[in-house]
């Protein structure tokens, strides 16, 4: 497999310092609230480049509207956010869109778009957000799918995939833009049980042979333990916890914390 | 404009309201009847009211007009008065659509409550005016209503036929002035007033029969695809 | 009551003559109702009360008021403002723009129907508006209105004969030349009546056969 098809290749992604080192996405006092519901209460952290970052807790802590802040899918109601050192927000649409380049994000529901091809999907963002020639993208793209299994479905549409196969199909389309981050979504949660493991593996794959930042919102405790560097616990729109795998996993400090994994392990 | 012409335009308007009211009476009985013989158990009754509504959802407003004022007294001996003849072609094209209406909420109701009524061993009559219609009627009003105004449009039409209503008296006052941006324009504004009138009426209508029910008042965006199926002049021969 | 063959069979090349009109007609204000009414679907979603309501005033206007009297407007007072068309194309005109207020609807509808993630995922590729609207939105937002859009077309035709009243001879307009000449209603009339059953059943044929492609 050509080396180009990957986002960032990188000999080796533990101690290679490639490009971005050091701190990539920060978020400061960030407040996001839905009516009188306050999802993110003044939230503090960062992402160093290379990183995986997993958020766990339980549902409506607030762990996917950081994801959808990053994605500027919201916008937040205090604070400020920083990619790469350019601001995302406050910032300009044209900032933002500078700045989005660097994000790629996989949905719950994929969110292919039905009317296009499999390749299609994948090619459309780099021909049209970044000038690439359709072949350099058709390339690229064929690359992408080989990675995710899936290098004969070129011309199929969306409906005919199975939802796993059209989980990875979205991861390739994210990729496809070389983003410096990628944020998944509980992208196994909408699929059959059977069909989690294929997804998981080409993610597993991503993280181990790649240099690209990854933040993961995930039920599957063992992906996120096989793959993250470090494991943050949400609850009620703050980190209450955090650290690496083993710790969280094994011997967290918190009652809440091992309340929540005994009821989801 | 003169005094005269303006009672001109008033004549119009009453003309106009009396050939709404009697047509939309028309055929809101028509609508009833044809809706719930759609229903019905016996086969040849479901035929007989399907093909009357193929028919007369089939033709034009204006042709069954024409028909109605130039064929029906040749063929059948009858020579009615323009506002009968008008409200007859109306009122039974109309009706054809709005028993599309009637059938589609009666459809709707959930089974169960159709299973409730035999359950309590009442007579289809009984099902029908106890159960089902309490239930369907609310649905049928905001489509009711979009094809009340339709109606509204279509009574216009009587002035080709040269009955003085609305449009008619604006004719008129074009031909007296010689001037027609004036006159259409309050011709159309008027129209205008009724039909708003009329939706606001028959929202009215609807928040009165929904209180005490859960439904929330209003069409979503899913309905407005279906209204083009059931509403109005709009409608295929389903 | 007397039916008279040879008044149907005279009358025959008159009704070839009007329904060549009417589907003229017909095709051409179908047209320019899909196009008007697409132009007003999207400048409904503007952000900004300067556009949507002056937008929504005038299509509702013309939504609410009948087509006959606009027709009248159209083939008077233009003339009067120096802007002199044939009454064929006033009638295709004023179709069109009357029904464009419906068809908006349907794609207002059709947009408003497509799942939202679609537009999430427009955002995380970073593709321009202009792009996820005519990429993205668009292309499923239409497949979705076709039925809908379809059924339009079928009211369309049932209003074509009102432009004999601005003397465009289509069908209807042809019976009542014929009709006067020959003091012959009921077969020239009972024709047309016939006539339009029988093309809105067809037209609704090769609608439900169009749907059932596009479903799949």
């Amino acid at each position: 497999m050509p080396t180009d098809t990957l986002p960032n290749p990188g000999t080796d992604p533990e101690k290679t310092p490639a490009r971005g080192t050091g701190e990539l996405i920060r978020l400061e006092q960030v407040t996001k609230r839905f009516g009188s519901n306050t999802v993110l209460d003044h939230l503090d952290f960062s992402v160093d480049a290379g990183k995986h970052v997993t958020l766990i807790g339980p549902s409506g802590s607030g762990k996917t509207t950081i994801l959808r802040l990053l994605m500027t899918l919201l916008k937040p109601d205090e604070g400020t956010i920083t990619v790469d050192g350019q601001q995302l927000f406050p910032a300009s649409d044209k900032q933002v869109r500078e700045v989005r380049k660097k994000i790629g994000m996989v949905f719950q529901q994929f969110n292919l778009f039905p009317n296009m091809t499999v390749l299609r999907n994948i090619t459309e963002a780099p021909v049209t957000v970044l000038g690439l020639s359709k072949d350099e993208a058709v390339e690229r793209a064929k690359g992408l799918l080989d990675l995710v299994g899936l290098a004969d479905k070129c011309d199929a549409h969306p409906a005919q995939l199975s939802g796993g196969q059209q989980q990875r199909v979205a991861i390739a389309r994210a990729l496809a833009m070389r983003p410096q981050v990628l944020l998944l979504d509980e992208v196994t949660s909408a699929l059959d049980p059977e069909l989690v493991a294929g997804v998981l593996d080409v993610l597993r794959d991503i993280a181990r042979s790649t240099d690209i930042t990854m933040l993961c919102v995930t039920h599957e405790m063992n992906f996120a333990r096989d793959i993250s560097d470090r494991v943050l616990m949400f609850d009620h729109g703050r980190i209450i916890e955090s650290g690496t795998p083993e710790k969280i996993f094994s011997d967290p400090e918190l009652d809440r914390t091992r309340e929540f994994l005994s009821a989801v392990l | 404009m003169t005094s005269g012409l303006w009672e001109l335009v008033l004549k119009g308007v009453w003309v106009t309201v009396q050939l709404l009211v009697c047509s939309a009476l028309l055929g809101a009985a028509v609508s009833f009847a044809v809706g719930v013989a759609r229903t019905h158990r016996l086969w040849i009754v479901r035929f007989l009211a399907g093909l009357y509504t193929e028919v007369f959802r089939g033709t034009s407003a204006l042709v069954m007009i024409f028909w109605v004022y130039f064929v029906l007294p040749i063929a059948f001996g009858w020579q009615l008065v323009p506002l009968w003849a008008g409200t007859l072609a109306l009122g039974l094209t109309y009706g054809a659509y709005g028993s599309e209406i009637v059938r589609g909420a009666l459809n709707a109701v959930d089974p169960a409550q159709k299973e409730g009524g035999i359950a309590l061993s009442f007579t289809p009559w009984q099902r029908l005016r106890l159960i089902l219609l309490p239930q369907a009627v609310p649905e049928m009003i905001p489509p009711f209503s979009n094809l009340l105004v339709e109606l509204l449009k279509g009574t216009a039409l009587v002035s080709i036929m040269g009955m003085g209503d609305l449009a008619f008296s604006g004719n008129l006052v074009r031909l007296a002035l010689q001037e027609s941006a004036e006159i259409y324009t309050i011709v159309l504004l008027i129209y205008f007033v009724i039909a708003f009138v009329l939706t606001r009426g028959m929202r009215g209508l609807e928040r009165k029969l929904k209180t005490g029910t859960n439904k929330p008042v209003g069409s979503t965006p899913d309905q407005e695809l279906d209204r083009a199926q059931t509403t109005g002049v709009g409608g295929a021969v389903a | 009551m007397k039916w008279d063959w040879s008044a149907v069979s005279g009358f025959l090349p008159h009704l070839w003559d009007g329904l060549l009109v009417t589907l003229q007609i017909l095709a051409l204000g179908s047209l320019i109702s899909f196009a008007l009414g697409l132009v007003w679907a999207l400048l409904m979603r503007v952000p900004s009360r300067w556009v949507t309501w002056p937008v929504g005033v005038v299509t509702e206007f013309v939504r609410n008021t009948p087509l006959l009297v606009q027709l009248f407007f159209l083939f008077y007072v233009l003339p009067e403002w120096g802007l002199t068309f044939s009454a064929l194309t006033t009638g295709v005109f004023a179709i069109g723009l009357h029904y464009s207020t419906y068809t908006m609807q349907v794609y207002r509808a059709g947009i408003e129907a497509v799942p939202v993630g679609q537009w999430e995922a427009a955002t995380a590729l970073n593709l321009p508006l202009r792009r996820t609207w005519t990429a993205v939105i668009l292309p499923q937002a239409v497949r979705r209105v076709v039925p809908a859009l379809g059924n339009y077309v079928i009211s369309m035709l049932k209003d074509t004969p009102m432009v004999m009243a601005i003397t465009v001879l289509e069908m209807l307009g042809q019976a009542r030349l014929y009709s006067q000449e020959h003091f012959q209603f009921t077969e020239p009339l009972t024709v047309i009546g016939v006539a339009f059953i029988v093309i809105s059943y067809l037209a609704s044929l090769a609608l439900r056969a169009l749907e059932r492609r596009l479903a799949h």
